[in-house]
């Protein structure tokens, strides 16, 4: 029995490693058969990654409520394939598999931890599924989109203000609002708003008064996190910001200037506030608060140390020693269990989505499309960045969740509609590249190789 | 035309700006999780706070713990389903191996995790999870010498102390005995009683690394050489007649059995021990680079030892501190106080030229086939004074057995230098320390002794010291 386990540790890991590489790979393939084969290639491993993930689990507890689980997440994966696939025949394939790459990890990790909150996080992400049917072709059509910049703003830090005030709070963050019974994370649908009203702003040529303007706003959406205590998300927010700015104006001026300022609120903020000081110290001698503030680290890096390059073997670990393991630090879990080496490859993954939605942005004439790209790209990884990094001790813990692989419904639903909505930008701005293409008029762009190494060219 | 066309470098520029900041944050991230992994883990997982150690302890068997010269310092022995930890050497390592039972202690803790890991081949651990066999677990070997050790514990006899013997050259720990001790294969049977501890005895304590004793006049040779520093060129020509008392306000300092040493120079001084000789260099020190000596010494400073340990005290401070203080700290006596494992690493310093290195009790770790997995080697750990410094103070320390209170060593083949020490203490007689080295031309060990509440150290310390030397020398 233990030898299968331990066969299906390195078999997951070099699984990962197959995928990990072609998720890059593909980039460089410019003929539409060896593209197609690679995503089929992909489409294989993540179903096999996915079948002997549920196979160690099964052996270890046989049960007909995992076996169920286990068949009802394969017809969602196929579902989702196949119906996204009818619906846009041109969306990106590498974007959708990634997705259901780092799904398929989550749901067998969280089915670790615990079968019931797995079976609620695999209803969530069907839903999620079905409820964003129909976001990429909202994208495409409804142009009216990018005229409500202030709108965006604003209701984004009116839904602020409600959480800071109607809030409850949770793990020491007050970022949680109950409705009809259902709790949400606001913020991670805020973030959205923000990400729309900042493209729809920066869209024309900006006055040195208007970013002014725009930064204050962005500044009070920032401030309010704060009061929440949510760190994380203000600093994810603030990151977003500096980031598309910068990609609004090209100027350098602004992205230093922006860091320099951060930094300046940072030691600020670790002067004015208790819970910064706490968790600045958690990080930099989490064993000498091992009782309490370092507990969680030091349970996570327990976790990671223990685990090695090759993990312990699904089930055969303690990851569930680590506080809100599920969420924050699922990172840690992966490691110990499944191997640093499985846990660099998804951190590849995640290069791989971020350079993808780049790639989207490049492709995009109409420059909201773009910055809505630019700014979903940067919030993508600096979450991941976060999560990571404060789980294996980079960097401070800020309680962030891993896209996709988490668990918490907000996190997930809203990681998905953000795919979605970049799918919807992607179909578009290639819809209208072959439009384009019978015009006599070159565009100026194309020429440029390098990028054009970066971009998929399927179907073409 | 043209102005989109900047726009459209600009934008792909930018892109591409964004596109090597952020895979550059990753690539620093997964670099340090490789570091981590790689470097830091070990020590991590380490913890005794770490319960993944029990999970990986229902897969190994836990590895032997074996002395340099071979022999097997504790085992694992598998009675059908039992393992049972085995102890042959019963109390003698008791202190610095350690135990396993009731919160483990010692390198039975510190190298716990190396224990619990198998190194052997990956396809004999294969085989074994096959066929739901445990995997043996790896070996540590020690620096710990066996015969030495042996020799060292018998010598101490009946009394309380303690005796670590390094390699001056290399900072391996060679002996470490603590006594009283216990046996760590009745643990659980006399855990009650010891925990009691009703003689007052502390058999639980490494006296080696968590006893702290004041130093008496094994501290001369940091007050020497605080002398030395302050008079660079005159310090050869220090002269003091020797009354056998010395004065001061309310407070009198004896040489030991009021005897008069008469006129004594700095050398004379150090080897008859005359107390009111460095009694009086004491009142004359600057004490804020007294203070700052000792703390070069490594005085308040948690010693870099894998196991329990004590930080040795040198509390003397500007403004706090007397000038009758003073001179009681200089004859190692006041609130200094010291473990007989960091005296060691003093002498050791003086030994190797001025260079402090590192104590170390794992040579290496092996896989149950004997196949080496980790050598660890010396290290520097620091440098607290010249060689010519240390030059002088083994002179010194050679003259206390040509012609001081260390005698009883003169006729020995191979050429031994020293220090002996009596130390007052509040709890009966005075404490008997010795350290020293031998040979004195080309150090290969020293020796710190400490002997509870028994005398002088030239009574009780040295003759320890000498069936130390001579064991040693005759291998």
């Amino acid at each position: 029995m233990s030898l299968i386990v331990e066969l299906i540790k390195y078999l997951m890991i070099l699984l990962i490693g197959i995928y990990s590489y072609y998720s890059f790979r593909v980039f460089s393939y410019r003929k539409k058969e060896r593209q197609s084969k690679a995503y089929y290639g992909l489409t294989t491993v993540i179903f096999s990654l996915h079948f002997v993930g549920y196979a160690t689990l099964i052996l270890q507890m046989p049960s007909v409520k995992l076996l169920m689980l286990y068949l009802c997440e394969v017809a969602l994966f196929i579902l989702v394939l196949s119906i996204y696939r009818i619906l846009y025949p041109k969306l990106s394939r590498l974007l959708m598999r990634n997705m259901l790459m780092l799904l398929a990890i989550s749901f067998i990790i969280l089915t670790r931890l615990s079968v019931d909150e797995a079976i609620r996080q695999v209803s969530i992400v069907a839903c999620s599924f079905l409820v964003c049917l129909l976001v990429p072709f909202f994208i495409m059509k409804l142009q009216f989109l990018k005229r409500f910049g202030w709108i965006y703003v604003l209701l984004g830090i009116g839904i602020l203000m409600v959480v800071l005030i109607a809030g409850t709070t949770t793990f020491g963050a007050t970022n949680w609002l109950q409705i009809m019974g259902i709790s949400t994370q606001p913020s991670e649908f805020v973030k959205l708003l923000f990400i729309f009203g900042l493209a729809a702003l920066f869209k024309e040529e900006s006055s040195f008064k208007r970013i002014c303007v725009i930064s204050a706003m962005a500044g009070i959406n920032v401030i309010i996190l704060v009061l929440q205590r949510d760190l994380g998300g203000a600093l994810i927010f603030f990151v977003t910001f500096v980031f598309m700015l910068y990609a609004a104006t090209s100027r350098l001026l602004y992205l230093f200037s922006g860091l320099l300022g951060g930094s300046v609120a940072a030691i600020a903020a670790y002067q004015l506030f208790y819970h910064v000081r706490v968790r600045v110290m958690a990080w930099s001698d989490p064993f000498q608060y091992i009782d309490d503030q370092g507990y969680q680290i030091t349970q996570s890096l327990f976790a990671i140390g223990t685990g090695g390059w090759f993990g312990m073997g699904i089930n055969r670990g303690l990851p569930t020693d680590i506080p809100v393991v599920e969420s924050d630090f699922i990172f840690s879990a992966i490691s110990e269990e499944l191997g640093g080496l499985f846990a660099i490859c998804l951190i590849l993954i995640y290069i791989s989505c971020f350079v993808m939605i780049i790639n989207i942005a490049l492709e995009q004439e109409e420059s909201f499309y773009r910055l809505t790209s630019i700014g979903l790209a940067v919030m993508f990884a600096f979450q991941v960045f976060l999560s990571i990094g404060g789980d294996i001790k980079f960097i401070p813990s800020t309680g962030v969740t891993l896209p996709l692989v988490s668990q918490g419904g907000s996190s997930v639903f809203s990681t998905i509609l953000v795919f979605m909505i970049l799918q919807g930008i992607y179909i578009r701005g290639r819809s209208r590249k072959q439009d384009n293409s019978g015009n006599t008029q070159e565009e100026e762009y194309l020429p440029d190789i390098k990028t054009e190494d970066f971009y998929e060219n399927e179907n073409e | 035309m043209k102005m989109k066309m900047n726009e459209n470098k600009d934008y792909r520029k930018s892109s591409f700006q964004i596109i090597y900041i952020f895979l550059g944050l990753f690539v620093f991230m997964m670099g340090y999780f490789v570091y981590f992994i790689v470097f830091k883990s070990d020590d991590i997982v380490n913890s005794p706070y770490n319960k993944r150690q029990e999970v990986l302890a229902e897969r190994v068997i836990r590895g032997d713990i074996l002395s340099s010269d071979g022999a097997t310092l504790a085992r694992t022995v598998t009675d059908g389903d039992d393992e049972i930890r085995e102890y042959p050497f019963g109390e003698v390592y008791a202190n610095v191996v350690g135990r396993f039972l009731k919160g483990k202690t010692g390198i039975e803790q510190s190298e716990n995790i190396r224990l619990l890991t198998s190194n052997v081949n990956a396809l004999e651990i294969a085989y074994d999870d096959l066929v739901g066999k445990k995997c043996p677990g790896d070996d540590v070997v020690t620096t710990l010498n066996a015969e030495l050790s042996q020799v060292a514990y018998d010598a101490l006899g009946d009394y309380r102390g303690a005796v670590v013997v390094m390699e001056p050259a290399t900072g391996k720990i060679l002996v470490m005995v603590s006594k009283p001790s216990y046996d760590p294969n009745d643990i659980d049977s006399s855990w009650e009683e010891l925990i009691a501890d009703e003689d007052e005895e502390s058999p639980l304590i490494n006296r080696a690394t968590q006893g702290l004793y004041p130093p008496g006049s094994t501290f001369k040779i940091l007050t020497a050489l605080e002398y030395m520093r302050e008079n660079p060129t005159t310090y050869k020509d220090y002269e003091y007649d020797c009354d056998g008392s010395v004065e001061y306000g309310d407070m009198t300092i004896h040489c030991y059995n009021n005897k008069q040493h008469e006129e004594v120079d700095l050398p004379k001084s150090f080897a008859k021990s005359c107390n009111t000789s460095f009694a009086s260099i004491g009142k004359g020190l600057n004490i804020d680079s007294f203070f700052s000596l000792c703390e070069d010494f490594s005085f308040n400073k948690n010693l870099p030892i894998t196991m329990e340990s004590n930080q040795s005290k040198y509390t003397l401070k500007k403004g706090s501190s007397s000038v009758s203080e003073l001179m009681q700290t200089a004859i190692g006596q006041g609130h200094t106080l010291i473990t007989p494992l960091h005296n060691a690493m003093i002498t050791a310093t003086v030994a190797n030229d001025g260079v402090m290195m590192k104590p170390y009790i794992v040579d290496h770790i092996e896989n149950a086939d004997g196949g080496a997995v980790k050598r660890y080697s010396p290290e520097v750990l620091a440098k607290p004074m010249t060689g010519k410094e240390a030059n002088y103070i083994g002179k010194m320390m050679r003259l206390v057995v040509t012609d001081g209170t260390g005698t009883k060593l003169k006729n020995m083949e191979q050429k031994a230098a020293g220090k002996t020490g009596s130390a007052d203490n509040a709890n009966g007689k005075a404490h008997a320390w010795f350290i020293g080295y031998a040979p004195y031309d080309d150090p290969k060990i020293v020796v710190s002794i400490i002997v509870e509440n028994v005398g002088t150290g030239s009574d009780y310390a040295i003759p320890i010291a000498k069936k130390i030397f001579d064991a040693y020398f005759k291998q």
